[in-house]
């Protein structure tokens, strides 16, 4: 039981990986990963809330009694997602028209509530904070790395402030883009593609 | 009893300090918040309507009085005169409300066009009184002594074909425009300068 902050912090890297190892939070993973502006800027917001929450649920870990704790679990995210949604409509709107419904979503994904429950609700504020962290950073490079993958070839282009990339400047003008990719049955095939590869990668 | 008191009270006590902090959040950012909604959601609509003008409509907006609401009237300088007001109506179509930016030329009397800003009309039809500018063009130039009607019912106006319920919306919230106009006109000449 006694883990450090680093080892709590590195297996949402990695070994429990949300999307592609505890396969959750599914649902933002197939829908925006169409560009890797949609899918990085998810994984930040879905971040924050993780953290937030994660904390908050943590330092009332004693107060919240077992019987309503889902109730009040539910409360803290909902009010850290709404806050997270003003914030995002102030000083980002073009993201926010981009993730559209998404953004209110984040209360019922699942890795939000899971890690409230099998992690926060149990363990030291500091622990969480390393839980949240490694599950928000490894979920936003997840989403980056389907979404890089989904809009390079199947779109052509990659979207992201900074950042101007054509695949006709690397493979020529002739290349057309496999527009499955970007559609939904192509982000199920990417997906199970992914995991594939990491249980291949894995059972090394 | 005295648990299930316990657990209700502590259910309130959590939903009462969530609700005070998205309240107070909500009145901080509420400034910017209105500031970017009138920049990308009517943003778009105005720069069309107010094409040409050497302003900004959005930072040149008044708050004009209606009655007990006040209206947020964009104006455009043309020919270095401030000669053209735009505010928002909505109208009701087929999929909901549909959002009307309305541009009227004060000096005039008449419209100077009209954008759609919001809208729940479907694809490809309804929703083509946003994307097709030659619906709307119609609307330049009328003169505001008579209701807008579309051509079945007697007025000017060509429907869009396959979506006469959002062209009768569009004209119902033109005209709501109008009956605004008529009614704030003498307000926004008090409060425009130059």
């Amino acid at each position: 039981m006694a883990k450090s902050f680093v080892q709590e912090f590195t297996k949402g890297l990695w070994a429990e990986i949300p999307p592609f190892r505890l396969v959750l939070g599914l649902c933002p993973t197939l829908a925006l990963t169409k560009s890797l502006e949609n899918g990085i800027g998810m994984g930040v917001a879905f971040t924050f809330v993780l953290i937030l929450s994660n904390i908050l649920i943590s330092m009332l870990r004693n107060v919240i009694p077992k019987q309503v704790r889902l109730s009040c679990y539910i409360i803290v995210i909902a009010t850290f997602v709404t806050i997270v949604e003003l914030l995002m409509q102030a000083y980002a709107f073009p993201l926010y028209q981009k993730l559209g419904i998404f953004i209110p979503l984040i209360v019922v994904n699942c890795i939000v509530l899971g890690r409230a429950e099998a992690f926060a609700a149990k363990n030291r504020v500091m622990l969480s904070i390393a839980d949240a962290l490694g599950m928000g950073i490894g979920y936003t490079l997840a989403l980056g790395a389907l979404a890089a993958f989904r809009e390079i070839f199947g779109a052509g282009t990659l979207t992201f402030p900074f950042i101007n990339y054509s695949i006709h400047n690397v493979l020529g003008a002739s290349y057309k883009p496999f527009v499955f990719l970007v559609e939904a049955p192509g982000a199920f095939v990417c997906l199970g593609l992914m995991l594939c590869v990491m249980n291949m990668l894995g059972r090394k | 009893m005295r648990d299930v008191i316990k657990l209700f009270l502590i259910v309130t006590i959590f939903s009462a300090v969530s609700g005070w902090a998205l309240a107070t959040v909500r009145n901080l950012t509420a400034e910017r918040v209105e500031i970017q909604q009138l920049t990308y959601i009517k943003g778009p609509a105005l720069k069309e309507i107010l094409a040409g003008s050497t302003n900004d409509p959005i930072t040149d907006r008044l708050k004009v009085p209606d009655g007990k609401k006040q209206i947020d009237v964009f104006t455009g300088v043309f020919d270095s005169r401030k000669n053209t007001v735009a505010f928002e109506v909505t109208g009701k179509g087929y999929g909901g409300n549909i959002g009307i930016m309305v541009a009227f030329n004060i000096e005039t009397d008449e419209l100077a066009g009209i954008g759609v800003t919001t809208h729940s009309e479907t694809p490809g039809l309804g929703a083509r009184a946003k994307t097709e500018p030659s619906f709307r063009a119609q609307f330049k130039g009328i003169s505001i002594n008579k209701p807008v009607k579309v051509r079945p019912e007697g007025g000017d106006i060509d429907a869009l074909s396959g979506a006469t319920v959002t062209s009768k919306g569009v004209c119902s919230g033109v005209n709501n425009s109008i009956e605004i106009y008529k009614r704030v006109k003498s307000e926004i000449l008090k409060n425009i300068k130059g």
